[in-house]
């Protein structure tokens, strides 16, 4: 064995690496928990914890100014396993040290897994209605449909990073092309009546003439909504069909006909769809009595299987989320104005077992050590 | 006589703590101790009437006595009747606290007319050097009442802006916009503004009702009818829809024995209902009664009132009744008050072990430790029973458990060393921990409602409680570490026994934290996997909590690394008070996340100020071992 490797071997050993490390993942949560104040909590993970490293802008370059969460939570795992080959012995007396680490390692991991397994969708649903799909927090699509045939759509999505990029879409189920010409991951969208300055828009087709869209600030904070715009050209084998102005918030899909079909066109939030589908039966928001805090909100929902049926009604309600189909679906957020909207988070998370264990482990494995320690000095103190 | 001392200390203690259980006689009048403990529903709950005039006390003054101009005293209890029935009176006690300048002089007060003139020689001289005050900081309702108008434009200006951004102007402005307005809805409570006979009134309204209705349901249907009659009835449904907007305290039970807090309405809601059902809501005639009685000084009959309808209430709601009772005494007792002044007196007398009478002071200290974790354990299982809750609810309650945890783990060391080290920091835990939960008793009810997504008894008994105690044994660790800086560099008291015995202390503990605060988290993201589907969010409050783990860890493995010795051991565990301090306080501060649910623009400074002094502590650990008295060489 080469006398490098040796070296090398000895830092990752070390318990000095270890110490280290803690402290830098330290100084990186409690960097993370300051800027969720600008950033937000989604753009922080982003930034600190599922990164290598933490970047910052350095005139016009970005460069790793950090170490991110990615490579603390890695060197920590490499650090723990080659010390248990290389250093630690087997011995009744780091029973409780090994279970720790074991059950250390298996967090570690299992919080890679979730960090990219993991999905996060809402669904708001008004009384009465009825949606088998649940809805993305952050990203959009253009979704163009062949509206055709009045029974049944055929979509074409197009993820909003194509139209950032200016990706040219063509696509074997539609007769034209899609031309991204503009892209705004964040702007307003005005009748041009409300804004008289507005400059001219180079969109000619459907909404496009009638409203201005003006840029904005992309809002990272929690509460903070983004509604990106895209200018989209539709070129068809004979020449440009017009340009149209897309954004959820023009509310409805615009319309038009070409070579005998119809076609909606509608950037909206990226759908993810399920074989079943919800119905909110009904939503209620309890308050304490001579108080305006909030006791309680709860979604009467029913759950239509596939298979149709009747179905079952499941009452979602704080600390009561509802278990279904690999899903998670809990009591997320309301509409105040009206108190008969109500908006649940729909999660994925397929390795959510594994916190469970892991946790059990280092838990038992403390207790262990602990009690080992413990025994060791009242023998001390008693001889 | 030493060896009697602990018997002394702790009997007289006891005493202290225990007379507080009977009623002083010349404190108030039995009938009003009464009407304090009358139930109505407020903050979400039912609660005394004497709960609801000290916590109205603290919020608007910061304490609970009243001092009237004439230099006289209103208990809490006596102050509440008068803002209730004779509110021309209390519109005069000097009871909103205004500290911030701009302030001021938005009402018109300037250093010259708020300084207190003082007649003897000895209170300029103490005026002067800062010993009695030497300006008024509380301004009675007449006083700002001229201002109202700008109060309530400036108060809209600010209002809009988030609490963390606002300046201290616009926080002061807000703060005694919502003084004001809590303090007309308590007086707008059971009487009308302005009404010096209610009882009066509603007694001709009674009398009068048959008729009126009669000559009102005419008038609607255009039919010849006693314009006067039914112009006093809707004149007074007019004066009862104002009332039942303008308060928030619903100082009225339901009809029967109906126990559905729900149920429970103000005064001007059971007068409206008076139309229909064709009399006048007794409860609201008692409460009409006191005020005449309590206006006219006809102290007999305010008495008989208050027990008539006092007794008709525990007939009908016996358990509700009987948890008002326990709350007052609870409130007259002031238990941790108590348990504060003891904490201090063991603190002392631990110290006085190192220096004089090292037996019977380290046992008088353990006695009185011991004593003011009992009352204090008595104080807390009180609030478990009144709230129908675990110990830890909210940041007042998580301080008092702080305390108790870590007194706890201070009885058990001092039973094992025997060396008055963890009397010391029990004493000193305890004491600072019951300081903090005073001043977080300032924001209100201490027993307030638990906010939707916190509202889990079986999360909160296991979650908070074991986290909590991570917090607990971290502080200790930290506070242990303290004891032996202090000790070392300003005493000749630490020898090489005592200095490894804390050590261990400060180990053992830490390794204890390491458990509670590990388990804790852990509990805490099956929690979160339980209500929201994932196991950690990287909320402020969890992140905190990691960080506390994390730096545990940190302190057990840089121990078994050989890292640190002795001393690096003890100020990492001082480093350890700045990161649970931050973690329980100033992540509050961020006002963002799921669990931001208490800011105070005082506690960041205090924050500040507390980990200004540990930092200054463990720069005092590295001062070369020579400079220390305990290990400098005896000249």
């Amino acid at each position: 064995m080469s006398e490098y490797f040796r070296q090398l071997r000895g830092v990752f050993v070390s318990l000095r690496l270890t110490v280290v490390l803690l402290a830098l993942s330290i100084v990186l949560v409690f960097w993370a928990t300051l800027d969720q104040v600008h950033l937000g909590v989604w753009a922080v993970q982003q930034k600190f914890f599922h990164s290598l490293f933490v970047t910052a802008k350095v005139g016009d370059l970005r460069l790793p100014i950090y170490p991110g969460g990615y490579l603390i939570g890695g060197l920590l795992l490499v650090n723990l396993l080659s010390a248990h080959i290389y250093r630690f012995k087997l011995g009744w007396r780091k029973t409780g040290i090994w279970i720790a680490h074991a059950g250390l390692i298996l967090l570690l991991v299992g919080e890679l897994i979730s960090g990219i397994v993991q999905q996060d969708f809402s669904m708001r649903l008004d009384e009465g209605q009825t949606k088998n799909y649940s809805e993305s927090n952050r990203l959009s699509e253009l979704a163009i449909i062949d509206a055709t045939d009045p029974n049944f759509d055929d979509v074409v999505a197009i993820p909003e990073s194509m139209l950032a990029k200016g990706t040219v879409v063509q696509s074997p189920k539609l007769p034209f092309r899609v031309v991204p010409k503009g892209y705004f991951p964040n702007a307003q969208v005005q009748m041009r009546s409300q804004a008289p300055g507005a400059p001219a828009s180079p969109a000619t087709s459907g909404m496009g003439p009638m409203v201005a869209v003006t840029p904005m600030e992309v809002d990272y904070t929690e509460e903070g909504h983004n509604f990106p715009s895209a200018y989209v050209e539709i070129v068809g084998p004979d020449g440009s069909l017009g340009t149209w102005v897309v954004s959820p918030l023009l509310g409805n899909p615009q319309g038009f006909d070409y070579a005998g079909r119809s076609f909606k066109i509608f950037l909206r939030p990226v759908r993810h769809y399920q074989p079943f589908s919800i119905t909110l039966e009904k939503f209620s928001h309890d308050i304490f009595p001579g108080t305006s805090i909030d006791r309680n909100f709860s979604s009467k929902i029913r759950i239509n299987p596939p298979e149709g049926g009747p179905g079952r009604e499941v009452l979602i309600y704080m600390n009561n989320p509802l278990r279904y189909a690999g899903l998670t679906y809990y009591q997320a957020s309301f509409d105040p104005e009206t108190d008969k909207t109500t908006v649940l988070e729909v999660v994925r998370n397929p390795s959510w077992l594994i916190p469970y264990i892991s946790c059990a482990a280092i838990a038992l494995g403390l207790v262990i050590q602990f009690l080992i320690h413990l025994a060791a000095f009242a023998k001390r103190r008693r001889a | 006589m030493t060896r009697r001392m602990p018997v002394f200390v702790v009997l007289i203690a006891a005493v202290c703590v225990f007379q507080g259980l009977f009623p002083q006689p010349n404190a108030q009048p039995a009938a009003v101790t009464a009407f304090g403990r009358l139930p109505v529903l407020s903050d979400g709950r039912i609660k005394p009437l004497d709960s609801v005039a000290r916590s109205t006390l603290l919020v608007i003054q910061g304490r609970q006595r009243v001092e009237l101009p004439d230099g006289s005293e209103l208990t809490p209890d006596e102050w509440l009747l008068d803002v209730m029935f004779v509110p021309e009176k209390a519109d005069d006690y000097r009871v909103f606290v205004v500290d911030n300048t701009d302030l001021l002089s938005l009402i018109g007060k300037n250093d010259e007319n708020l300084k207190i003139h003082y007649d003897s020689t000895a209170k300029q001289i103490g005026a002067l050097i800062g010993i009695v005050p030497s300006s008024r900081r509380r301004m009675s309702f007449n006083e700002i009442a001229p201002y109202l108008a700008q109060i309530e434009a400036q108060e809209k200006l600010a209002e809009p802006v988030l609490a963390q951004a606002r300046t201290r102007f616009q926080s002061a402005v807000v703060q005694l916009y919502g003084n004001l307005s809590h303090y007309l809805r308590i007086r707008r409570s059971v009487q009308p503004d302005g009404s010096t006979d209610f009882l009066g009134e509603l007694l001709s309204l009674q009398g009068n009702l048959v008729d009126g209705i009669e000559a009102v349901r005419a008038k609607e249907a255009g039919k010849p009818h006693d314009e006067a009659k039914a112009a006093a009835i809707i004149d007074e449904g007019q004066k009862f829809v104002g009332m039942a907007e303008s308060t928030d305290l619903l100082a009225i039970p339901p009809d029967g024995d109906e126990t559905d807090p729900n149920a429970w309405h103000n005064a001007g809601h059971a007068l409206l209902e008076t139309f229909g059902k064709g009399e006048v809501n007794p409860a609201v005639l008692a409460y009409a009664g006191m005020a005449y009685a309590w206006r006219k000084d006809q102290a007999e009959s305010f008495s008989h009132i208050v027990e008539l309808y006092g007794s008709s209430l525990d007939k009908r709601f016996p358990k509700q009744v009987e948890k008002t009772r326990i709350e007052t005494l609870f409130n007259a007792v002031e238990p941790f008050y108590a348990c504060m002044m003891i904490y201090l007196a063991a603190f002392l007398f631990a110290a006085l072990s190192w220096l004089r009478w090292p037996e019977p002071a380290r046992i008088s200290a353990w006695g009185l430790v011991a004593l003011a974790w009992s009352v204090a354990t008595l104080g807390i299982a009180t609030r478990m029973w009144l709230e129908g809750r675990p110990p830890v609810t909210n940041l007042y309650s998580s301080a008092l458990f702080i305390g108790w945890g870590s007194v706890a783990l201070c009885l058990v060391l001092e039973a094992v060393y025997k060396n008055a080290i963890g009397s010391a920091a029990a004493g000193m835990i305890g004491f600072a921990t019951l300081l903090i939960a005073h001043h977080l008793a300032l924001a209100g009810d201490t027993m307030e409602m638990m906010r939707a997504v916190l509202d889990s008894n079986f999360w909160l008994a296991t979650h908070v409680v074991v986290v909590t105690t991570g917090y607990a044994s971290t502080f200790l660790a930290g506070m242990l570490a303290v004891i032996y800086v202090l000790r070392g560099v300003f005493t000749r008291t630490l020898d090489k026994a005592t200095a490894d015995s804390l050590a261990r202390m400060v180990y053992g503990i830490v390794c204890f934290a390491t458990l509670f605060s590990f388990v804790g988290t852990a509990l805490g993201g099956i929690w979160a996997d339980q209500s929201w589907g994932r196991f950690w969010g990287w909320d402020p409050k969890e992140n905190g909590a990691l960080i506390i783990v994390i730096w545990n860890a940190l302190i057990l493995h840089a121990r078994w690394g050989g890292l640190v010795r002795q001393r690096g051991l003890i100020c990492l565990a001082i480093f350890g008070n700045i990161v649970t301090s931050w973690s329980w306080f100033g992540t509050n501060m961020l006002g963002i996340g799921l669990h931001s649910y208490g800011f105070t623009e005082a506690a960041f400074w205090w924050l500040s100020a507390f980990i200004a002094l540990q930092l200054a502590l463990i720069a005092l650990a590295n001062l070369p071992l020579e400079k220390w008295r305990s290990f400098r060489p005896a000249a």
